[in-house]
């Protein structure tokens, strides 16, 4: 399966006795849009945060381009690129200088870097602004400045974390047709989570629903809606998880704190 | 060591971005030297000690390294908290080189206010004993705020909110500044006082930094290296420990 860009095989993540991802299995190919859904606290953040070597899993493997995120750490990190759910970028720096830090993070030479910066600034529309300081920009500017960081080294996968959280419709039109256009001219593989299920129909080509730490369905849109006898992709969602909302305490991203705090919290009440 | 240059280099652009950061972080030294350095001065003199302005400008160099140095940490606590943390901890670079890369940043920007607090005090009428001497003060000067900014490192990746970081710097701040032979001599004051200096390293950086530029040492200065250099070394463990252990 040389084609298999991101694996997940049989992946555990527990916080003390709280089992935020319950052996959990996915595949994706090289060049294809997978959508990862499921409700708050459901277990995508930590999922996201495993394959991006921020978290460990207790249990399991996962690989990015044949590299296993826990013992080739490094050549895991380079083959991929984010976009944080939260902003991530320096305030206090300008939109060049933040693109410069990260080529330089992933030592991209100085010369090709410079090309590069230029040419995706030029791509997301902020090279005339690329002397300004963060501070200043929309919250629209910063998610094009940071998807243009996270293409800078040249990634083979792209994660998008709830990516148009909080984008007018403009913009996140204009972010999914270039993605799209990159999973079609360049091969590169994105996995991306997102609660506009609109989204996830239109742009993914596979989806998968977690629950409870587990999958609990996968595929297509129409195999997911035969699957459950619905007629959308939104009923398909809301009949595998249910009516009910979720504790986002129980959740590994509460609001941006860590996990620590989240329990601390939730032992309090 | 382009990637330590780097995360050098964006400490050392934010402080110079921020001007009100920069005379803000020098009003409480100007003060201090202001209120005690002559208010306190005069009877000073009068007790046969000698010149108070000359005794104390080491001691608020140190505290001004110290100010700066600890609340450098909070750089590390807003990337936590506002998410930079994570695109520096998904780049393909160990965490060792972001902690160094980012705490000699906070050194040299603590570096630069004990220096122009030093300059500062010589508008105040300070006058170094040897300005020969001034070369290994900086010394001194550098190791202090190495050791400090690594203290600083180590509790911010340890808390995670803004007041918590404060009162634990309160906490400490002001008694490693207080209780440290930076304002008074430490052989006219009572045992129990002195004692309680003489275990504090602040004690030994103030000395230090006293000797090669007034002329005048409690401790001598084999030991205060000693100690200065023990302080280093276990701050950066401390430091390393803490930032290796941070979870997003």
């Amino acid at each position: 399966m040389s084609d298999t860009v991101i694996s997940a095989q049989n992946v555990v993540k527990k916080f003390g006795n709280i089992t935020a991802v319950d052996g959990i299995s996915f595949d994706v190919k090289k060049g294809e849009i997978f959508a990862f859904l499921g409700p708050n606290g459901a277990g995508k953040s930590t999922t996201i945060k495993m394959l991006t070597t921020m978290l460990r899993p207790t249990e399991g493997v996962m690989k990015l381009a044949g590299h296993d995120v826990t013992i080739n750490r490094d050549d895991a990190r380079k083959a991929f690129g984010i976009v944080f759910q939260d902003p991530s970028l320096d305030e206090e720096l300008s939109a060049y200088e933040n693109m410069e830090l990260h080529g330089t993070l992933y030592s991209i030479p100085k010369a090709e870097r410079e090309v590069r910066i230029k040419e995706l600034l030029e791509l997301v529309e902020l090279w005339a602004r690329k002397d300004s300081m963060i501070k200043t920009f929309s919250g629209g500017m910063r998610r094009r400045l940071e998807i243009a960081r996270g293409l800078l080294h040249e990634p083979r996968i792209l994660f998008l974390d709830e990516p148009t959280l909080g984008l007018d419709t403009q913009t996140r039109n204009l972010m999914w047709d270039y993605v799209k256009k990159l999973s079609d001219e360049k091969g590169m593989t994105i996995f991306f989570t997102t609660h506009y299920l609109d989204e996830a129909e239109g742009v993914a080509q596979r989806i998968a629903i977690i629950d409870h730490g587990k999958i609990v369905a996968s595929g297509t849109t129409p195999e997911l809606t035969k699957q459950t006898n619905t007629k959308t992709l939104e009923d398909a969602y809301l009949s595998l998880t249910g009516n009910t909302t979720r504790d986002e305490a129980d959740s590994g991203n509460n609001n941006g704190l860590n996990f620590k705090t989240a329990m601390r919290n939730k032992n309090l009440r | 060591m382009e990637i330590i240059y780097t995360l050098w280099l964006r400490q050392v652009r934010r402080y110079y971005r921020s001007g009100s950061r920069i005379i803000g972080s020098l009003g409480q030294p100007v003060l201090l030297l202001l209120a005690l350095g002559y208010g306190i001065g005069a009877i000073y003199r009068k007790a046969g000690e000698g010149n108070y302005l000359q005794f104390l400008v080491p001691g608020i160099i140190t505290q001004t390294v110290l100010l700066s140095a600890i609340f450098w940490g909070i750089i590390i606590l807003q990337d936590k908290r506002f998410g930079f943390l994570s695109e520096l901890l998904v780049a393909p670079v160990s965490r060792l080189k972001i902690l160094f890369g980012s705490a000699l940043g906070g050194a040299t920007i603590s570096i630069a206010q004990g220096m122009i607090v030093f300059f500062i005090s010589i508008i105040f009428g300070f006058r170094p004993y040897d300005w020969l001497l001034v070369i290994p003060a900086f010394g001194i000067l550098v190791l202090t705020s190495l050791a400090l900014t690594s203290l600083g490192a180590g509790i911010a990746s340890m808390v995670d909110d803004f007041q918590g970081f404060q009162s634990i710097n309160n906490l400490l701040i002001m008694p490693l500044f207080f209780l440290s032979s930076a304002l008074y001599p430490l052989n006219s004051v009572p045992t129990a006082l002195r004692i309680v200096s003489e275990l504090n390293p602040v004690s030994y950086m103030v000395d230090a930094l006293r000797l090669l530029l007034s002329n005048q040492t409690h401790f001598g200065l084999g030991l205060d290296l000693a100690v200065i250099g023990a302080t280093f070394g276990l701050c950066m463990i401390f430091a390393v420990n803490r930032f290796n252990r941070i979870q997003m």
